[in-house]
């Protein structure tokens, strides 16, 4: 990231909220991919801001992803529904679902401002169903904020943005969440 | 030390049996082996896809001179292009030096495909151009003999097909009577060209003609797309009950059939003065700010796609708001495309209303196709016991939208042509 989009992010700042560390957003994110892992989807639900954006495109490069087909492109309403089908019992590919285990590394910052940090790390996913072992990688950039909540300030996932290494090749069903 | 008998003299051997592959086809079922043998799907490549019309492209994935997309009639690569004088050729992506693939791009814009092994070049139309130190080849050598191989092909309403035949009657004629309902189905476009505008692509472990059926079975919809259905508000639910308004399935010819899950949608030039369904207000709204009301409510109509299934054989279908496209890569490997149909030109809104309804249902992460494919999969896996079993086809009278008619036809078909 250069200089000058790094200044535009500080620009949209409060800088009376205290920004986020690289070790907070790192063990939010660990968090998200063991809630994930372990299907715990209404605690995953929660984690997110009313306005957070849950993408995962077809194509590597670009940000206009609202023009632009994607395998995901969740507002709010539209991720209570997946996690609503996915728990549903009544979706054949999400009961039972592929068994997952994923490892989230390689952060790097790419933007920081008090109250939020933009970052992109690396996720190796296994999946596992039937007789059949399938892994899927990705690069996934990450807008976090301090929101407001019950108990005190909290971290919030503003904008997730999954990148997978095939996602322009054929991909296949999948009844999980990246 | 052991003595191996000699062998029988070759004319005394008897010849292997050649399949009877009529006798796996019957009027109201078809046998196992059509899924899980892979000498049938071997004599399917030869007999079936390299002997129609076969879908290549859509016309404007391939918008001016230079574009071109990479494609696959049956198991084998080809380059969709458009020349420079416009017109459109499909030739297999193979070098005629020592085989290499031309182009490895999915889509792109090029004057020249380059052979990366020794450097053979050809152009839009496959002639071969350049041959590196062509000065190795005798005077005999003439790079005429050597262009890549070209496919015959043919354009109906945008759809691009291919064949390697020469002789087979043309596409309008194969088309037959589905050639209307493709009519029907483009006028999704309310007046703006129609645009393939992305797509998604999964793959799943089952024959080809497992998906080849499901693009004509309404039966399965209220069972495998609970989930999805539950997703919807009430009204829309209600559009998506497809077994309960009075559909209907129809045999075209040709093995090509239509699927009619929501007559109201057969046509979307008609009753455009019906109300304006809850989901589509928010965007009829937005048209209004910059579309007269005639023009909103053409385009609204439109924006959820036409209310039935052309299953073109063997590979396309036009189904409901998008292009299926299926491609066999083994007897048990099958790789799908649902591309996305937009407005060319059309208001941005509309235009990402069918983007997100396209990605409600469709693709790997949608509410609907993982769920047909893990459908499929089973039908695959099932098929692995009772291999002297049947899979029966015997649903459905006249005028149901669930009879298993379509599926019958393209069977028919299979036969006429397996057994050719």
């Amino acid at each position: 990231m250069n200089g000058a989009q790094r200044c535009e992010e500080n620009a949209t700042t409060e800088p009376s909220v205290a920004g986020i560390s690289l070790q907070e957003a790192t063990q939010f994110i660990w968090l998200e991919a063991d809630l994930l892992d372990g299907q715990d989807y209404s605690a995953w639900l929660a984690l997110w801001t009313g306005e957070g954006r849950y993408v995962i495109p077809i194509e590597r490069t670009g940000d206009d992803h609202a023009d632009r087909l994607n395998v995901v492109y969740d507002d709010r309403a539209m991720r209570e529904a997946r996690v609503q089908r996915l728990k549903s019992g009544l979706s054949m590919s999400a009961s039972p679902s592929a068994r997952t285990v994923r490892t989230v590394s390689r952060f790097r910052v790419l933007g920081e401002h008090a109250g939020g940090t933009h970052l992109r790390c690396a996720q190796h996913l296994v999946e596992y169903k039937y007789d059949r072992t399938r892994t899927l990688a990705a690069d996934v950039s990450y807008r976090l904020v301090r929101a407001a909540a019950d108990s005190g300030p909290r971290i919030a996932l503003q904008e997730k943005v999954v990148r997978l290494i095939n996602s322009d090749d054929a991909l296949f069903g999948m009844g999980y969440l990246l | 030390m052991t003595v191996q008998p000699a062998p029988r003299p070759a004319a005394v051997q008897s010849p292997p049996a050649a399949p009877d592959f009529g006798s796996l086809v019957r009027e109201d079922r078809v046998h196992t082996s059509l899924y899980t043998d892979p000498t049938i799907f071997a004599t399917e490549m030869d007999k079936i896809f390299a002997n129609t019309w076969v879908w290549v492209a859509h016309a404007s994935e391939i918008p001016t001179p230079g574009n071109f997309k990479t494609a696959h009639v049956g198991t084998q690569p080809v380059i969709v292009t458009r020349a420079p004088d416009g017109r459109v050729h499909v030739l297999l992506n193979r070098c005629r030096h020592r085989a290499g693939s031309v182009c490895e791009q999915r889509a792109g814009k090029t004057s020249v495909f380059v052979c990366p092994y020794h450097g053979w070049s050809y152009d839009l139309t496959g002639r071969l151009r350049g041959v590196p130190h062509a000065s190795g080849y005798d005077a005999s050598f003439d790079k005429k003999d050597f262009p890549l191989i070209s496919l015959r092909v043919e354009e109906y309403a945008g759809l691009i097909f291919a064949t390697l035949r020469a002789d087979i009657q043309p596409l309008e004629a194969h088309l037959g009577r589905a050639r209307k309902w493709i009519d029907l189905f483009m006028k999704q476009g309310a007046g703006f060209p129609i645009k393939a505008g992305g797509a998604h692509r999964f793959r799943f472990r089952g024959n080809w003609k497992i998906q080849l059926e499901n693009t004509t079975d309404a039966y399965h919809f209220p069972i495998v797309h609970r989930s999805f259905l539950t997703s919807l508000d009430d009204e829309t639910e209600k559009v998506f009950d497809v077994l309960g308004q009075g559909g209907w399935v129809e045999d075209l010819g040709n093995g090509h059939s239509v699927m009619v899950m929501i007559p109201d949608l057969v046509d979307l030039e008609q009753n455009l003065d019906a109300p304006i369904p809850e989901r589509f207000q928010a965007l009829a709204d937005e048209l209004a700010l910059e579309h007269p009301p005639e023009r909103v409510r053409r385009i609204v109509r439109a924006v959820g796609g036409s209310g039935f299934n052309v299953n073109i054989f063997p590979n396309i279908a036009c189904s409901m708001a998008f292009f299926r496209v299926l491609r066999p890569v083994a007897v048990d490997e099958t790789e799908i495309t649902h591309m996305v149909i937009t407005m060319d030109g059309g208001p941005p809104a509309a235009n990402r209303a069918r983007l997100r309804l396209h990605e409600h249902f469709q693709g790997p992460m949608g509410f609907g196709s993982p769920d047909d494919a893990e459908g499929w999969e089973r039908v695959q896996r099932g098929a692995a016991a009772g291999t002297d079993l049947w899979v029966m086809l015997n649903r459905g009278q006249e005028r149901d939208v669930s009879a298993e008619t379509g599926m019958r036809a393209a069977y028919q078909m299979w036969q006429r042509m397996m057994t050719a």
